[in-house]
């Protein structure tokens, strides 16, 4: 899924100073996963939001509504009807959301409630890590399910790098070396010899040094 | 008992402090309330092995966005005690009262009334 964050509620509150109207635009998809912009949390930051602002003596209406997703425009399109009786609006979709409702309501101000980090998994409850880098042509299976594209910091296709110190890398002692766990697999498995083989570099123009990228499906076009 | 606690608390009784969630706690400040507490089994004893430890993260959550918009975090507070603790109850009940007044009314209350 994709993975985000709120952001810090002083950015939030910054964005919506000068209105008094707002609405505050969840998505039942990737966000609601991983617990950052369903319909729980629409209405814990539209609280929030109402309890700063009536302490400040400036109340600020907030409405909640959460769409099927914000990544389709027949689901952004559901709000078509509310849009006009609000100052603006607030999205708690990742970065595709605010972008679709500024497309579908080019005369509404769109804002974004959350900052996009990555795509990833639920590691445990209540912590998600990055597993996909999404770079346009996936390479998982030469490295035994470990993607060091989105997993090494380097994004080496030819590791580990002298920065591999005790399994964790240079950059934080909180970021397991990807490369030291796909040597140590590829141990346990008796396939060391695999990584003789060295990897060329990758085409990276599937990925984002492409430029933005766009899928079609000739099949699914209506 | 028949033990006496100040009036001024509003109990809402839940199956398990850990049914508590962080907007029924915002709720209740959003709505005026001068402070909110979450009276919960002792740690290590729930019935439902983890309710009264979900309910102290959820209660420090608030708190941490209290302090971030400029409320005082002690409005809101997580005790623990066991069902047969009548007393200890109405102990706490004076005490959070106690701390409320002397916080003073909700800010968010006051600026309504204006």
């Amino acid at each position: 899924m994709i993975v985000a964050d709120r952001k810090p509620l002083n950015e939030i509150l910054e964005m919506v100073k000068d209105y008094k109207k707002i609405l505050l635009v969840g998505c039942k998809g990737c966000v609601t996963v991983c617990n950052v912009g369903g319909a729980k949390e629409v209405g814990i930051l539209g609280s929030i939001l109402r309890i700063a602002r009536a302490k400040e003596g400036n109340p600020l209406e907030v409405d909640e509504k959460t769409l099927e997703r914000q990544c389709d425009p027949e689901y952004v399109s559901q709000i078509k009807d509310l849009v006009d009786d609000y100052d603006a609006i607030v999205s708690m979709a990742c970065g595709v959301g605010p972008q679709f409702l500024s497309e579908r309501y080019p005369h509404k101000k769109v804002y974004p409630a959350v900052n996009t980090t990555f795509f990833g998994g639920a590691v445990q409850h209540g912590v998600w890590a990055e597993r996909c880098a999404g770079c346009g042509t996936c390479i998982i299976h030469y490295f035994d399910g470990l993607c060091p594209i989105a997993r090494c910091s380097k994004s080496l296709l030819n590791g580990p790098c002298g920065g591999s110190a005790g399994g964790k890398c240079e950059v934080s002692k909180d970021i397991e070396c990807i490369w030291d766990m796909i040597v140590r697999k590829k141990m346990e498995q008796g396939r060391l010899q695999d990584l003789l083989e060295i990897k060329p570099p990758k085409d990276w123009t599937t990925a984002r040094d492409g430029g933005p990228r766009k899928s079609v499906r000739e099949e699914l076009i209506i | 008992m028949r033990l006496n606690y100040p009036p001024n608390v509003k109990i809402i009784q839940v199956p398990c402090s850990g049914r508590v969630d962080i907007i029924h706690l915002l709720r209740a400040i959003e709505d005026g309330a001068d402070g909110v507490y979450v009276a919960g089994c002792l740690e290590g004893e729930c019935h439902f092995m983890t309710g009264n430890l979900k309910a102290k993260k959820r209660v420090q959550y608030v708190k941490k966005v209290l302090e971030q918009i400029g409320i005082e975090p002690d409005r809101v507070e997580m005790f623990n005690l066991s069902s047969g603790e009548g007393p200890r109850f109405a102990e706490i009940a004076r005490e959070m009262v106690e701390r409320i007044k002397n916080l003073g009314p909700s800010p968010i209350k006051l600026k309504k009334a204006a």
